[in-house]
């Protein structure tokens, strides 16, 4: 791909839940992101787009967006990849989100929802008096690893059609921090989390469709998170420690 | 309470796996075995195996049933709340009423 391709056709949504498809055309480069294509169209031909971006290097969470149907993290999505065999890059705001404008969605019910399902950490009123020791190797310790490498970015959130169908559920993201800390041998708010990830809103809700799993860009699986959650609910029931 | 629902609807699945097999298998049998419904009642008349087996079958379905389109109709319909508990309560009562029923016509049959 080269300077001297033909302009990209780039569709972009403007407004907020109402709204249309807005075309630009943008010159190509070489490696171009999905990021780099948005903030070309923002600095050089309308300036009123909003959208979001912090870090442009996968670390922040806060550029993704749908792309071309999928849920993505922009700043590390080339062009390239995201067209595939199409001709148009098709950008939209992330779904199961209230668009603000344009590519920006609000993200207070999201981590409302890590706060609903309890997804800090919770050292008690009598924290322990001295360090820890959380062997690498221990089960609860690999279990946390697993999840714990989460950057918040929603892209789980928009691919999980039980959010879209029950706008209550807690979905995968909160479920999985919850689960990362279920598994923190020195957090000490596991009774108020497994009643928070049990209630009717909780862990039970998820269908197993896979799609946060698909989609997280950074290769974790909070659909295991949940099964994990699942188990611990159906034995905290059963008056088994989880 | 959502845990045992949750509980509940996994246990009564697994034995509607066995249930259903077990029916169908019946039925394949019955059917190419060329039986009328004379030498299906002999066997079942009076069969207490048969009246316990399809009892616990009615059972997994009342228990089941109810609690899958529960979860349906809170994902599809804004229903919620007690009034959709009570609902499928009585719902389960009448599924576990007519199968029930049925089940016995055949023991008594």
């Amino acid at each position: 791909m080269t300077d001297t391709d033909a302009p990209l056709a780039v569709e972009v949504w403007r407004g907020a839940a109402a709204g249309r498809f807005q075309t630009f055309q943008v010159a190509r480069s070489a490696n171009q992101t999905v990021l780099d294509v948005v903030t070309n169209i923002q600095r050089d031909q309308d300036p009123t787009l909003a959208y979001r971006f912090a870090c442009r290097v996968g670390m922040c969470g806060s550029c993704a967006m749908v792309v071309n149907g999928r849920p993505r993290w922009t700043c590390r999505t080339r062009v390239a990849a995201a067209l595939g065999a199409a001709s148009v890059l098709r950008l939209e705001p992330l779904r199961n989100f209230t668009v603000v404008r344009d590519l920006a969605v609000d993200m207070r019910d999201f981590f409302d929802k890590w706060q609903a399902a309890k997804g800090h950490f919770e050292p008690s009123a009598d924290p322990a008096a001295d360090f820890a020791v959380v062997p690498p190797g221990s089960p609860q310790r690999q279990a946390a690893d697993a999840g714990i490498e989460c950057i918040g970015c929603g892209i789980c959130h928009s691919a999980c059609d039980v959010v879209a169908w029950d706008r209550d559920y807690l979905g995968p993201a909160a479920l999985n921090r919850a689960w990362t800390l279920v598994n923190d041998v020195r957090d000490r708010g596991n009774a108020a989390r497994m009643d928070a990830v049990s209630a009717a809103s909780g862990c039970h809700l998820c269908h197993t469709h896979m799609s946060c799993t698909q989609f997280c860009p950074k290769g974790l699986a909070p659909t295991y998170a949940i099964a994990g959650l699942k188990r611990a609910m159906v034995a905290r029931a059963l008056g088994r420690k989880p | 309470m959502t845990a045992a629902l949750f509980l509940a609807q996994r246990l009564s699945a697994a034995v509607l796996a066995v249930a259903v097999t077990m029916h169908l298998a019946t039925i394949i049998h019955a059917a190419r075995a060329g039986m009328t419904a004379a030498d299906v009642f002999s066997r079942t008349r009076g069969n207490v195996a048969f009246l316990i087996l399809y009892g616990i079958f009615v059972l997994a379905v009342a228990v089941h049933a109810p609690i899958g389109l529960r979860n349906v109709l809170r994902e599809w319909t804004p229903w919620r709340g007690r009034g959709l508990d009570i609902a499928l309560a009585a719902f389960a009562l009448l599924l576990l009423a007519l199968g029930l029923r049925a089940a016995l016509a055949v023991f008594l049959a």
